[in-house]
């Protein structure tokens, strides 16, 4: 089971072409905002650039929140999403630690579903998928 | 599409409302260049000067903003201090983005705010708020305040000026998030002249896709294009520096006031060197992959212990050319410092390095003296040009304000006319030739954009002013039509108009689509209708004597061929704006 990570963030520049694609192959929207990646710039432009976007958590707070079950824990971490039954609560991003749920206008909830879809179109290499364990051994080092 | 007609949102200063108005006409103007000349005829004034309050400041963007890679810019248009004539200056960043998120065609300012405001804008907000606490700032502070007094951050766009806007200056630009500018012909002092600081433009707006299964499958395609082929390298390598060395070698770069256009000593500031050395980091306009702002940096010690800040610094073959060569500043990192002095100014890099290189040989000469100046001229002194450029920008005395109206207006009191370079405004980075000089100097937004003269320099041999204008004028067509889409003109080589046709019926736009050849000559033909309106006179434009004074790898120039192209190209202007041409015409709207 793969999952999204974002291990280069440091060579982002900005041009959101993450976002675009998951909003448009994904969600089938215009958007930079109703995706599952999101970059904004960490303090002004002058600072760089972090993504916001799903962890893989397992447990999953989100989904551990949601009251109607249209949140449910994927294998490897990260969510399932049935939008259908979706009550627009906004409970998931409320729960989400790291704000990688966007709750648009009308409080409907998009997150990451790690499908990878997003990856090809950064120009730089900051997106991978990764294995499940490669990717917890990663950041167990990371943080060593 | 999002919708066939324009939704343009009026923001009156005055009384600090807006009102949400639309506007018909996308299939014959488009929308960013064609859309601002429509605009300008409905809401400004071609009889009354630029920095009357009813004056508009207008933004817009175009039908493919955001749906394609690198359709990433906005055209801003309002009436010039430079020249007091209808103009437009192109800017990139997040601005088109936010614009397109916030669900707006266009925005547009008008009237006077009471006290120092900006405009905070969003799909579902508007604000107009007193900011008098940020009058004097520079950008850098500007843009901070600015940052944490709104929310959306990372996707949205902030516009604002320095002491250069506030002061009125012709070379004021509008800063748009920190590393690109709506640089040229005064539209910071627009901004300065409304008590108008910044703009911020959320874009916290999305739109469903059509369900079209050609758009995903063409974005692919474009953007493989744009990313996988060698086409766009130059810019996202060692960018558009590259052209320093480039025409140094082939005895067109213009150094020292245009006094050469070649020497060894500018090999400390090709776009090589400043890839090797000064380099940082790159950065994208918001829907570019190619990323080609390249941001390099300057540290200045502050203490004789070791304490040093350090900042960031966008820097491109303009600046370069324009602080570096002509000024013969030829150390990568005093270039940026000067780079750095002008932006916290609000200044136009470009113009006022010129006009930096002009006083300078005007202090050699003995038509100024250090009264004028303050500090003393010297090329190649960095230092003095750093404290010139914040003399410029605060305009300090009558020599520095007279010199921020536009070189020609000093040279026309204190005399060197002859050597002051200017093309229209101050001259581009490229001594190509007779056909570069004329298009620039005639050209509508006085820009190496408007056409492609300095490459038909390098590659045409013959001497046919006939040929070089035709020529002109065509690629005028092509570029006026991607800055109405509103593309960046880098992409120009991947957005040929069978491919823009291709984008456009992808999402909707098939009559558009279906008629790009009328279009683009009747968003030509309004542009040009529109400057003559506002008082522009082709005919009357001068060269200056110092650019028929060079000598470039192809030879000295040819006084009878610039005089013949100018002559030409001044008839087919006038031809392009003959009356009763352009739909979206002032005539045109009250006929109908």
């Amino acid at each position: 089971m793969k999952i999204l990570t974002t291990p280069r963030m440091e060579r982002c520049i900005g041009c959101h072409s993450c976002s675009l694609a998951c909003a448009r192959l994904v969600h089938k929207r215009l958007s930079w905002d109703t995706a599952g990646i999101r970059i904004r710039s960490s303090g002004g432009l002058s600072t760089g650039f972090e993504a916001r976007t799903c962890l893989a958590c397992d447990p999953a707070p989100c989904a551990q929140a949601c009251p109607t079950g249209a949140y449910s824990q994927r294998k490897g971490g990260g969510v399932i999403v049935r939008k259908n039954l979706c009550i627009r609560c906004g409970e998931c991003a409320h729960a989400c630690p790291v704000d990688a749920i966007y709750l648009d206008p009308m409080r409907e909830p998009f997150v990451c579903i790690h499908c990878g879809r997003c990856v090809p179109f950064c120009p730089h290499d900051c997106l991978e998928m990764a294995e499940v364990a490669v990717a917890e051994a990663a950041r167990q080092g990371g943080a060593s | 599409m999002i919708r066939d007609n324009f939704r343009v949102l009026v923001v009156d200063l005055g009384t600090g409302r807006g009102s949400v108005v639309t506007v018909d006409g996308r299939d014959r103007v488009v929308g960013g260049s064609g859309l601002a000349a429509l605009l300008f005829n409905k809401y400004g004034r071609v009889d009354i000067p630029w920095n009357d309050p009813v004056q508009p400041l207008i933004f817009t963007i175009g039908p493919l903003t955001g749906y394609f890679p690198l359709m990433s810019k906005t055209v801003c248009a309002f009436k010039s201090p430079y020249h007091d004539q209808y103009a437009e200056s192109h800017g990139g960043g997040r601005s088109a983005f936010a614009l397109r998120f916030a669900d707006l065609d266009a925005l547009v300012v008008t009237g006077r705010a009471t006290r120092p405001s900006c405009i905070a804008v969003g799909s579902r907000n508007l604000e107009v708020k007193e900011v008098h606490y940020l009058w004097g700032r520079d950008l850098y502070t500007t843009g901070k305040m600015l940052r944490s007094m709104f929310k959306g951050a990372g996707h949205r766009s902030i516009l604002r000026i320095g002491q250069a806007g506030e002061n009125g200056s012709a070379m004021a630009g509008i800063n748009v998030d920190s590393y690109r500018h709506f640089g040229r012909l005064g539209g910071g002092a627009v901004m300065g002249s409304k008590n108008l600081k910044g703009i911020v433009i959320n874009g916290d707006g999305s739109f469903p896709l059509n369900g079209s299964k050609e758009y995903p499958k063409l974005f692919q395609d474009v953007y493989t294009k744009l990313t996988d082929t060698d086409m766009m390298s130059k810019y996202h390598d060692i960018g558009t520096p590259i052209n320093m060395a480039v025409l140094n070698e082939v005895k067109m770069l213009p150094i020292r006031n245009l006094q050469k256009t070649t020497d060894p000593i500018i090999s400390g500031i090709t776009g090589e060197k400043f890839a090797e050395l000064a380099l940082l980091r790159n950065a994208a306009c918001a829907g570019c992959p190619v990323g080609c702002i390249h941001i390099g940096f300057v540290r200045e010690r502050f203490r004789k212990e070791h304490r040093y800040i350090y900042r960031q610094v966008s820097y491109d073959h303009e600046p370069i050319f324009a602080v570096g060569s002509m000024l013969s500043v030829v150390d990568c990192f005093a270039v940026l410092a000067i780079i750095d002095v002008a932006e916290k100014m609000g200044l136009d890099v470009m113009s006022a390095g010129v006009a930096l290189a002009w006083a300078t040989e005007a202090l050699e000469k003995g038509l100024i003296s250090e009264k004028e100046t303050i500090t003393r001229l010297t090329f190649g002194d960095s230092e003095a040009y750093k404290q010139a450029m914040q003399h410029l920008g605060q305009g300090t005395n009558e020599f520095y304000r007279l010199l921020g109206q536009g070189t020609l207006k000093a040279a026309e009191q204190y005399g060197g006319k002859d050597f002051a370079c200017v093309l229209g405004q101050e001259m581009g980075g490229y001594a190509t030739g007779e056909v570069f000089f004329a298009s620039q100097a005639l050209g509508f937004r006085h820009s190496h954009l408007d056409s492609g003269g300095y490459s038909y320099d390098q590659k045409e041999k013959s001497k046919d002013p006939a040929k070089a204008v035709d020529f002109l004028v065509k690629d005028e067509q092509g570029r006026v039509l991607l800055t109405s889409m509103v593309a960046c003109l880098f992409a120009r080589g991947v957005y040929t108009d069978s491919l823009l046709a291709e984008c456009l019926k992808s999402i909707g736009y098939d009559a558009l689509a279906d008629n790009l050849g009328s279009v683009s000559k009747n968003i030509q033909q309004l542009r040009w209708k529109t400057r003559i309106a506002t008082g522009y006179r082709p005919e009357d434009v001068i060269i200056p004597k110092r650019f028929l004074d060079i000598t470039t790898g192809k030879g000295p120039m040819d006084g009878a061929f610039l005089a013949g192209l100018k002559d030409q190209y001044a008839k087919a202007i006038r031809s392009l704006a003959a009356p009763d041409v352009a739909e979206g015409s002032p005539e045109r709207q009250s006929e109908a």
